[in-house]
């Protein structure tokens, strides 16, 4: 017989190898997964983990997509230690890239060094704005925060869709649906001419910082954290659940926005209809990988990053679809969920 | 009058994915259990019915095919969030991107063939009324099914026994164990469920609806039908009349296109779930209707004490 039995207090040790082992298993079962399909794992392994970085170019590559995801977990951190469940940052990152490019090609003041600034602030805003939606739905007429974030992602997708398919289009595009590209004071600059990573990357630096301490060192972290793990002492102790709430969707908006500006300022350089590969949703997965901290976050995003990096290369050598990678990012979150169990609890074997 | 019948018709025909989706879920929600992956799991029934049918089988079996292809996906949602107690609205999520991601693969060479549609049946005599008969009684036989399962889950819920049980292990899982009711076993059934139905909204998607396998058809359908569960207000009638409400919405904004209104159909797709967020700030607006048949041990993990 089996049974499962409550551990006294949390096991540390388990918190912490909990994120590995269940890395462990996803990277087992995708061995699995390539043999079934008639790939030598160990080549398929080396290609998805090993070969993406073993170049200056790769490891571009793999800072530059990271940074996005670990932007936007530590965003959406914030609001889930208090419950509060942002799962359209897609959408608020599709809306900072928005506003960030119509900055960028249409405001008056084109020459101006304060180009690219006011486009971040753009970006941050807009991002901000889309979440507010849910934030004043949520505290003020009790809306569950959750379908509207993702009801609000799918608006946001057509409207990017229209904009680039219409009034934005580039006339000289050849029909493409896509933007003009940006000037070349409206991007980031890169670090060296030959790689894609930029200097956006110090936004995900500065965001891990500023989320490290409102999540461990301030008082208004620390409420809204109690506020997710214990709601009535929270209630009796007099924190308000709307501050929480607002603030909470605003970090991911604003944050989402960021990674949004740092893609189209970056990387894309213009508008299209595909701007993100999901770094919406995984980021999600970056959040709970990382379980919600600041530090934890800067591993998860960088494993979601190579899982991207990985697909995208056996996408190229075996011709496997790039929703692979999607099956990876939910195998990893499935054996995390389970791996936390051995947190608070054992199963032992009684006669 | 014919205008009026075919908008009808196809009003119905589109709130029937949702109306399978959405009855099940409800039924996980009433046992406390919230499952967010209701999209992975219809993706999952879409594709594996598409893929039962591309191999020769009968459109019966393709159909119970999509339905076990639910099951199975909601299985994993049950193991983690009822036998690990893992975080409802994580393993969900999972769920969600998971299923996805195996469809697309699964579905990676289906291209865009099209399907041999369930067709609609002729029921004898009703079928030729005049009016009524094009109105009523020439849907494909899952529409009646769709229907047949509502007063089947409505009787459950509140004229059976094992639906009190149900209720009762939603609304409080320690007295329900107390009382000795096997919890986490009635919660796996209920998530079962769900998953099957979920399963069979996605085959009406790809074998009828649409009827072709695309990646990611379900477009929202199965976060639409989780909204549907909230604006329902967890009763299975509002879940019906919900349904038909968006099934409205679509066909209205698909008779919009093609009439040719000046509006961009982007704007126009939208609509939907536009729609979906007013309805929902309309109805939680009035948190006494919202507490009146809410499941009150939703989302929380159980644990037996002994």
């Amino acid at each position: 017989m089996l049974r499962i039995e409550a551990l006294p207090e949390p096991s540390r040790t388990m918190a912490l190898a909990a994120p590995l082992i269940a890395t462990g298993i996803t990277i087992l079962i995708s061995s699995l997964f390539f043999l079934s399909l008639g790939f030598n794992p160990i080549d398929t392994l080396h290609g998805f983990f090993v070969q993406p970085l073993m170049s200056l170019n790769g490891l571009s590559e793999w800072l530059l997509k990271a940074s996005p995801l670990i932007i936007i977990a530590c965003g959406l951190a914030i609001g889930f230690r208090a419950n509060v469940w942002n799962i359209g940052a897609e959408g608020q990152l599709i809306l900072g890239a928005i506003a960030a490019t119509g900055i960028g090609l249409f405001a008056p003041w084109q020459d101006s060094v304060f180009l690219l600034p006011s486009m971040i602030a753009g970006a941050i805003m807009a991002g901000m704005a889309w979440a507010a939606v849910p934030a004043f739905l949520r505290s003020r007429m009790n809306t569950n925060e959750i379908l509207v974030t993702l009801m609000l992602t799918y608006v946001a997708t057509l409207f990017l869709s229209y904009l680039v398919h219409g009034p934005w289009r580039d006339p000289a595009g050849f029909n493409f649906p896509q933007t003009a590209l940006l000037p070349y004071k409206a991007t980031f600059s890169v670090f060296d001419h030959s790689y894609r990573l930029n200097s956006s990357i110090f936004f995900a630096i500065a965001a891990v910082i500023i989320t490290w301490f409102f999540l461990e060192r301030s008082f208004l972290g620390f409420r809204m954290s109690v506020g997710g793990v214990a709601p009535n002492a929270a209630r009796y102790a007099g924190f308000r659940s709307s501050t929480a709430i607002w603030v909470g969707l605003l970090a991911g908006g604003a944050a989402a926005g960021l990674a949004g500006v740092g893609e189209v300022a970056g990387p894309l350089g213009q508008l299209s209809a595909h701007i993100s590969p999901g770094y919406g949703f995984a980021a999600i997965i970056v959040a709970f990988v990382g379980r919600l901290h600041a530090v934890g976050i800067v591993l998860g995003g960088l494993l979601l990053s190579l899982l991207y990096l990985g697909g995208e290369t056996v996408q190229l050598q075996y011709g496997l679809p790039s929703a692979i990678a999607n099956i990876f990012q939910g195998l990893l979150l499935f054996f995390l969920l389970g791996g936390n169990f051995l947190i608070n609890y054992r199963i032992r074997r009684i006669r | 009058m014919d205008l009026f019948i075919s908008i009808f018709t196809a009003t119905v025909i589109a709130a029937t994915p949702l109306i399978f989706a959405a009855l099940g879920e409800l039924i996980v929600e009433k046992s406390g259990v919230l499952n967010l992956g209701i999209e992975g799991m219809m993706l999952m029934g879409a594709v594996f019915g598409v893929w039962a049918h591309f191999s020769g089988m009968p459109m019966t079996l393709a159909i119970l095919i999509a339905i076990v292809a639910g099951a199975l996906s909601s299985l994993v949602f049950g193991i983690l969030a009822l036998t690990f107690m893992a975080n409802q609205y994580a393993a969900g999520l999972a769920l969600a991107i998971f299923g996805g991601g195996v469809s697309a693969f699964i579905g990676r060479g289906f291209g865009s063939t099209p399907v041999d549609a369930v067709q609609p049946i002729k029921i004898p005599w009703l079928s030729d009324l005049p009016f009524l008969g094009p109105l009523l009684f020439q849907f494909d036989p899952l529409v009646y099914l769709s229907l047949i399962l509502f007063v089947a889950v409505s009787w459950f819920l509140y004229k059976s026994k094992a639906g009190l049980a149900l209720r009762a292990i939603g609304e409080s899982p320690e007295s329900a164990h107390a009382v000795g009711y096997p919890v986490i076993m009635i919660r796996y059934v209920a998530v079962l469920f769900g998953g099957a139905m979920a399963g069979l909204g996605g085959a009406y998607l790809s074998l009828v609806y649409t009827p072709l396998w695309v990646e990611n058809m379900t477009a929202g359908r199965g976060w639409i039908a989780l909204a549907l569960v909230v604006f329902a207000a967890w009763r299975p009638i509002r879940v019906l009349l919900g349904a038909w409400l968006f099934g409205g919405m679509t066909i209205l904004q698909l008779q919009g296109q093609a009439i040719g209104l000046k509006i961009p159909t982007e704007l126009l797709s939208a609509l939907p779930y536009i729609a979906t967020i007013v309805v929902l700030v309309l109805i939680s607006r009035n948190r006494m209707a919202m507490v009146l048949d809410f499941p009150a041990s939703l989302a929380k993990p159980f644990r037996p004490s002994s």
